[in-house]
């Protein structure tokens, strides 16, 4: 089943097609990785999904919803989120309230519960709080609850984003280079780490990547793009082959 | 219903002071005119907490926070006079929807600024501030009984030091509610980084316009206390230097901490009012050339606020 | 023809105000544009010349073109050093804390020029360098005053322009508004750069100190409160960051306000200067040369 599809998505700035004519479509349950040079056009993409860029034509559908024109903070709550690829965490909150301002962000309780501290806001919270620590424990942050996110060192971070993202348990998510600044030991465990995500909470998976290993390792299919255009779209090992991928981008890099 | 569930040390404390307070006033210990500042003292700490929501929490600097002050100030004396209101009981409805039309005035306004940042909503809250100011000082010409740029006079003194605590003990529990809360805990991550919060599914706008609103109700009540608290009103009173004066309380009282502000607002109040009773005139002029340098020492060396927690 | 002519003559008045608010608002754009910064402090500057040649006029009776070489002077010094006092500090706080810090200089300057061993906070008037004479053009009158503000700002505005894209401190100046951290890579001073900025807007705000002492007598401490802000309306009207979009801003805001003063009352004239602004904000935040700029 298609749980996304975009079609010919069109976005430009000043006159520079960031995107052109974009088609494609993610499965339910793959893991869909978006490859291409620096500028090629992969993050304004993500940034059209969720809606911080409106487009300038084409169409997002996800899960029968058009939601091309939906606001950002919607898409958390249709099944849609996201982690940034410099990192947006809230760095002067704790790690526990990090994870819970996106659990919280669902309608749990109102204003009157709040201000009278009615039970629904107490179990409301508390439950959220649980659910929270169940991630921050799976995403090995255990102990730094109390933590701000600042004083986490950078994969403590990466993962921290990983833990809020995917707390609302979302349909679909998009990663965007999540292997930025990783080491290959890092980088493995990365693998091992969304390979897990993906089985533990039967997520969808779209990501942006630099590391070729990584995204050789962990994809179903590859959409390539350079120019703001789609090159090809196929599994890893077409990808591998191809030689307008090779000659347009991947050359040297592959060896 | 476990409404005053974090706030008991609070209602302690503000109790005892409350009695202290009562039996200082009542054995007239200090005089008319020292009790007048410590309601004063109260009224500026209420609407210095709306600041704190708006600024200190939520991150969204105004400029204007006097003018919201003003309308309620206005409002109040305008109501309480024609409505030749005297007791505390008929006053107490008056505060409440003096507040409310302070807080509709905010939400008027914030709609269509509180999408600009930082420097733009400074100017934009400011530009505010001074609309009010030219509408206060030509009030006269819409009802002369606002006095225009001759000021509001003979506004009935209603305001008194069970009123000032009772308001002042409600608004920081109300808040404090707020501020443990989701509604809370989106404020901050605003403050912290907006983009983020939307894409946490936070909607930002609307959590923007709830704090600012907020606010202004806060100032609107202050606003209202400090009109009947005088009896007398002038435009010259809620013009931008007063703004800063808030602002001033909050970056001291640390942003966003609510005892830090009410700190704040008793030491600043503390401070004006004591160096015009000891300082003579001359001196006294002296005041608003080492305020703006302490503030600038601060925001050097401490930009986040002088009372701010410290965590790990 | 007398409506006709009344409207021209409130055009000519509004140029006059206009063009001292486009000398300022060049500071602010300018400051704007290497900093993000709305330096408050700028409109107290254009006060502080003022008052520089009040004094080399009244005191020393300086001749004209040294007293404006004098006020220029002193109120780029006055500029550098609030620059760096202040706000270098600053240089990687949060946003805030240097626009609060900006506020408290120009109170600092308003409150401490105003005591009383100072400037004091009295009206004081300007004294007037030459007689002033008006001409008639049958349409509407000029006088002498609005003559030589119209020249000195257009020599100012051309000597700016060479300034700006005909020498490397232009150019320099120019890469760091467009890119701070590409400008470092490129090897550019960022810091020499920014106090560099703050010399020539500061210098030109002495300009428009002193040909605001000319045109309107009576100079007072806190002359540049609104001046101020309304400069910098005009530079956001302009487009914020664009160095012609301040000189189209000021000129505009000179003339509405003129214009609203004359149709409506005086008392509006504030008002509807924000308002102006509130549009801009809501519905071209860009300016009227801006650029559309996207979020993220």
């Amino acid at each position: 089943m298609k749980i996304l599809e975009v079609r010919d998505l069109e976005k430009s700035f000043g006159g520079v097609k960031a995107v052109d004519r974009i088609s494609f479509h993610i499965e339910e349950g793959e893991v869909f990785s978006v490859i291409g040079p620096n500028g090629a056009g992969k993050t304004t993409m993500f940034n059209l999904i969720t809606g911080l860029y409106r487009p300038d034509n084409g169409r997002i559908i996800f899960l029968n919803n058009d939601i091309t024109k939906t606001p950002t903070y919607m898409l958390i709550h249709f099944g849609i989120a996201r982690t940034f690829q410099n990192m947006r965490l809230f760095s002067n909150l704790t790690v526990l309230e990090n994870v819970m301002s996106s659990l919280l962000s669902k309608k749990t309780y109102n204003l009157f519960s709040a201000v009278f501290r009615t039970k629904r806001y107490a179990t409301s919270e508390k439950t959220a709080e649980e659910k929270a620590r169940g991630f921050i424990d799976f995403f090995g942050l255990s102990g730094k609850e109390d933590y701000t996110a600042s004083s986490l060192s950078y994969g403590e971070q990466r993962r921290l984003e990983l833990a809020r993202a995917l707390s609302t348990q979302p349909r679909l998510l998009l990663i965007d280079e999540p292997g930025a600044g990783m080491n290959p030991k890092e980088i493995s465990d990365l693998a091992e780490t969304i390979k897990t995500i993906r089985q533990r909470y039967s997520v969808t998976i779209a990501i942006i990547e630099h590391q070729m290993n990584l995204v050789m390792n962990i994809s179903d299919r590859i959409m390539v793009m350079d120019f703001g255009e789609k090159i090809m779209e196929g599994t890893p090992q077409e990808v591998k082959k191809d030689k307008r991928v090779i000659e347009a981008y991947l050359g040297e890099e592959m060896e | 219903m476990r409404f005053f569930s974090e706030s008991r040390i609070f209602l302690v404390v503000s109790v005892s002071l409350y009695l202290v307070m009562k039996a200082l006033f009542a054995f007239d210990i200090i005089s008319p005119y020292i009790q007048q500042i410590c309601l004063y003292a109260v009224i500026v700490a209420l609407t210095a907490i709306g600041l704190n929501v708006i600024y200190g929490y939520t991150g969204q600097f105004s400029l204007g926070h006097a003018a919201f002050y003003g309308i309620g100030a206005y409002a109040s004396a305008y109501l309480t006079k024609i409505l030749a209101i005297e007791g505390v009981l008929p006053f107490i409805p008056v505060l409440v929807f003096c507040g409310v039309v302070s807080g509709i005035m905010g939400y008027l306004i914030g709609i269509p600024i509180l999408r600009l940042r930082d420097d733009f909503l400074a100017i934009a809250t400011l530009g505010f501030g001074t609309l009010v100011r030219v509408f206060l000082d030509n009030s006269d010409k819409f009802a002369e009984s606002l006095g225009g740029s001759r000021g509001f006079v003979g506004i009935p003194r209603i305001t008194n030091l069970e009123l000032v605590f009772f308001f002042l003990v409600f608004v920081v529990i109300i808040t404090r509610n707020l501020i443990h809360s989701r509604y809370g805990l989106f404020w901050r991550c605003i403050k912290d980084d907006e983009l983020a919060a939307t894409s946490v599914g936070i909607n930002t706008t609307h959590m923007k316009l709830m704090a600012f609103t907020y606010g202004c109700i806060l100032a609107g009540i202050g606003g209202a206390l400090y009109a009947n608290l005088y009896s007398f009103l002038h435009p010259s009173n809620f013009d931008i230097l007063r703004s800063i004066d808030f602002l001033i309380i909050v970056i001291i009282g640390g942003m966003g901490s609510i005892m830090g502000t009410i700190y704040a607002s008793i030491i600043w109040v503390g401070f004006i009012e004591g160096l015009r009773i000891v300082l003579p005139a001359q001196v006294l002029d002296l005041r608003w050339v080492v305020i703006p340098l302490l503030l600038i020492a601060l925001m050097i060396w401490r930009p986040y606020g002088l009372m701010t927690k410290r965590r790990r | 023809m007398d409506i006709l002519s009344y409207v021209l003559q409130q055009g000519i008045n509004g140029l006059q105000l206009g063009a001292v608010y486009a000398l300022i608002a060049l500071g602010y754009t300018m400051v704007y544009g290497v900093l993000r910064l709305i330096n408050f402090a700028h409109g107290d500057i254009f006060m502080f010349g003022a008052f520089v040649a009040y004094f080399l006029i009244a005191k020393f009776g300086i001749p004209i073109y040294l007293v404006f070489i004098i006020t220029m002077l002193a109120c780029a010094i006055a500029g550098y050093l609030i620059e760096k006092i202040a706000y270098k500090p600053l240089r990687d706080a949060p946003k805030i804390s240097l626009l609060i810090t900006a506020v408290g200089v120009s109170l600092f300057l308003e409150y401490f020029l105003s005591l009383n061993a100072i400037f004091t906070p009295n009206y004081i008037a300007f004294p007037r360098p030459f007689d002033v004479k008006g001409y008639d053009l049958s349409l509407f009158t000029i006088t002498n005053v609005q003559i030589i503000i119209f020249i000195i700002t257009f020599v100012s505005l051309f000597l700016l322009y060479l300034l700006i894209y005909r020498t490397n401190y232009g150019r320099a100046m120019r890469a760091v508004s467009h890119d701070k951290e590409t400008a470092a890579l490129m090897g550019i001073g960022i810091d020499g750069i920014i106090s560099f900025t703050f010399i020539v807007g500061a210098s030109l705000a002495g300009v428009g100190g002193i040909l605001y002492g000319i045109a309107y007598p009576q100079i007072n401490v806190f002359m540049g409160i609104m001046p101020g802000i309304k400069s910098f309306i005009a530079a956001v009207l302009g487009g914020i960051g664009i160095i012609h979009g301040a000189v189209i801003g000021g000129l505009i805001i000179g003339i509405c306000e003129v214009f609203v003063s004359a149709f409506l009352s005086s008392t509006f004239r504030d008002g509807v200067i924000f308002i102006i602004l509130f549009a801009v904000l809501l519905f071209k935040p860009s300016g009227i040369l801006g650029k559309r700029i996207e979020k993220v």
